[in-house]
């Protein structure tokens, strides 16, 4: 059970941690991380590193969705350019670092072009202008074939880093290693992101535009920042998943993944980085454990296998669920969680029940 | 000279003019009330000043800056906050960061510098929270400082609103509607804290108002509208025995 806390200092507000204890659990889950490949085994470890990268994919998603509240259905478009650019620079011969480097700052430098146009639109027409980037940036993976190969695509060459030959396949945990500090970076980059102003901004544009406006934000400036981080995120997440996936061609960015993205921040949870992490986790295990159900069944002679879309069906079927019954995604139920072990055993059922907000009327806008 | 001069502005919706040839001078350190029947034009006037609409003729002054020449989200900058008639609070934050939002016009850092959370803008956090630990001592909310906006009475709310304004130390207050919806008691604590920014903070108070006790408790001078026209200018006891002002509200009675 937790003591009750005295602030006594403004910086107990604004340390990232909120105590020592904090700083530790979060030091042993980064222990945990170290260790994972000794606990794990080479094949999982190659998962793991799907599920950071996944994890990174999915911050850029949720800082734009979660936290400055802008739909977009296109991101996977970003992931795309971040990709083809490090993957081009690389088969050029430029080195890892200063590839990667450009390819994220493209990616958010394309991000803050696109913005412009695209978010004076709102809602719903946001997500379709978004959805039409997507489908604008498969076709343009065909037709920039000097860049992106065309339809056959990129191989992904091996990553030299100090002195190493890092490759997916070839050294699996040296690769975990590489997601795992660019992800722990841009993780640390996200919350300082939030207990600063800028962050401040994103969550008031997200909330009131009105109010943020006349608070000082100026809400299309902040909008056009918070799109291109995000994109840059996305497009460092890119890259990456070239080197996961080791090819990549017009058909690795379908729309279908920009869906999968949007339904990973849900799902993990909106307006919070850990939720980036949980969907990352529902988006590759799930799968996976449905393919593993499916082989139990058909070793005990129930034929599943003959139903082809079931493994989407029923990875649809619990999203839908979970949604009906959190609508704030795994950290909300993360939250309920630790909230009973906190109050144990004075937890009420009805401690989280969303308060009704009272109607605002005569909004500007 | 006067801190805000609002000269003959006009604005209209399609065909409908809601405000119409409106011009006032407030002077500083003052509390100056506009107060009008429903529709009148009333909020309207405050969103021509904080810049939401831009007006069809006219010109605002705010301290020697043409006002019409500001973006709305650099208004408050210049020392002109405002609250909103409904409340627009930051519902699924605490007061502590709402108020800490409203500190965003005053901030001296950029976003590179916050992504990296350099020690100047460690240096910075802490002068924002000096600033709005002030305030909440100022408008006494220590008790509600870690609360969601959603969890609170809706008279704490309206306080909260105008902690969330005062902490950008604005020199000019616009305050639509404070005690609208507010009990008795509430109206009678708002009134105290309009004082208190009036005579502590050195605050000039631009309101809107359908409380007359409040206005003439708290008013240095007031301006009644109706239909987007003014009506008459005066002293609170002027304004409500002025029979144009007595003719808008009640219908072409001669007696209140």
């Amino acid at each position: 059970m937790s003591k009750p806390r005295f602030k006594t200092r403004y910086d107990d507000d604004i340390n990232r941690f909120e105590s020592g204890g904090h700083r530790l659990q979060y030091l042993l889950l980064l222990g945990l991380a170290l260790a994972a490949p000794w606990l794990l085994g080479s094949y999982y470890t190659g998962e793991l590193s799907s599920v950071l990268v996944w994890s990174m994919a999915g911050m850029g998603v949720m800082l734009l969705v979660g936290h400055t509240g802008q739909v977009s259905l296109g991101h996977a478009a970003f992931m795309a350019i971040g990709a083809f650019t490090h993957l081009a620079l690389m088969l050029r011969g430029w080195h890892f670092v200063p590839a990667l480097m450009t390819a994220t700052l493209v990616s958010g430098i394309s991000g803050a072009l696109l913005a412009r146009p695209i978010l004076r639109l709102s809602g719903i027409y946001l997500a379709i202008a978004t959805l039409a980037l997507g489908i604008l940036v498969e076709d343009l993976a065909i037709v920039a074939e000097p860049v992106t190969g065309g339809v056959r695509g990129l191989i992904a060459p091996p990553i030299e880093l100090f002195g190493l030959t890092i490759d997916r396949h070839g050294t699996p945990i040296a690769f975990y290693y590489l997601c795992l500090s660019l992800v722990v970076l841009v993780t640390l980059a996200y919350s300082n992101l939030l207990r600063s102003p800028t962050g401040r901004s994103f969550l008031a544009v997200r909330d009131s535009e009105i109010s943020a406006r006349a608070l000082g934000v100026n809400v299309t400036r902040t909008k056009t920042l918070a799109f291109a981080l995000s994109c840059a995120i996305t497009g460092l997440a890119g890259a990456l998943y070239g080197h996961l996936v080791q090819a990549v061609n017009f058909e690795s960015f379908l729309v279908i993944i920009s869906i999968a993205l949007l339904l990973q921040v849900i799902v993990g949870g909106l307006g919070s980085i850990h939720g980036a992490f949980f969907g990352a986790v529902v988006i590759v295990v799930l799968p996976q454990g449905i393919a593993i159900a499916r082989d139990l069944l058909s070793d005990v002679g129930i034929r599943v296998a003959a139903f082809p879309g079931l493994d989407m069906a029923v990875f649809a079927l619990i999203i839908i669920v979970l949604m009906v019954l959190e609508p704030r995604g795994l950290y909300g139920v993360w939250l309920r969680v630790r909230t009973w072990f906190e109050l144990f055993p004075l937890y009420r059922k009805g401690l989280f029940r969303r308060a009704r907000s009272y109607l605002k009327t005569e909004r500007l806008k | 000279m006067s801190l805000l001069d609002v000269n003959s502005v006009s604005l209209s919706f399609g065909g409908i003019k809601a405000i119409d040839g409106v011009s006032f001078r407030v002077e500083p350190g003052e509390v100056f009330t506009i107060v009008g029947p429903n529709g009148a034009g009333k909020s309207s006037l405050f969103n021509l000043i904080s810049r939401f609409y831009p007006p069809a003729s006219g010109s605002i002054v705010f301290d020697g800056h043409d006002l019409l020449a500001c973006q709305p989200h650099e208004v408050v900058g210049l020392g002109l906050a405002r609250t909103f008639q409904n409340i627009e609070l930051f519902d699924h934050a605490t007061v502590l960061d709402n108020l800490l939002i409203g500190r965003h016009s005053q901030r001296q850092t950029r976003w590179f510098e916050d992504l990296l959370f350099l020690p100047k803008v460690r240096r910075e956090e802490r002068a924002h929270r000096r600033q709005v630990e002030e305030i909440i001592d100022f408008l006494d909310l220590a008790a509600y400082r870690d609360r969601m906006i959603l969890g609170l009475p809706y008279g704490v709310r309206k306080v909260v609103e105008i902690a969330q304004a005062l902490v950008a130390r604005p020199r000019l207050l616009l305050l639509d509607e404070p005690a609208a919806g507010l009990s008795v008691e509430e109206t009678e604590n708002m009134a105290w804290w309009i004082e208190d920014m009036q005579k502590d903070l050195g605050l000039t108070i631009v309101m809107v108002e359908h409380d007359m006790g409040l206005v003439s408790q708290v008013s240095n001078r007031v301006l009644a509208i109706a239909e987007g026209r003014p009506l008459a200018e005066g002293t609170p006891a002027e304004i409500q025995a002025h029979p144009e002002v007595i003719r808008a509200w009640l219908g072409g009675a001669d007696e209140p």
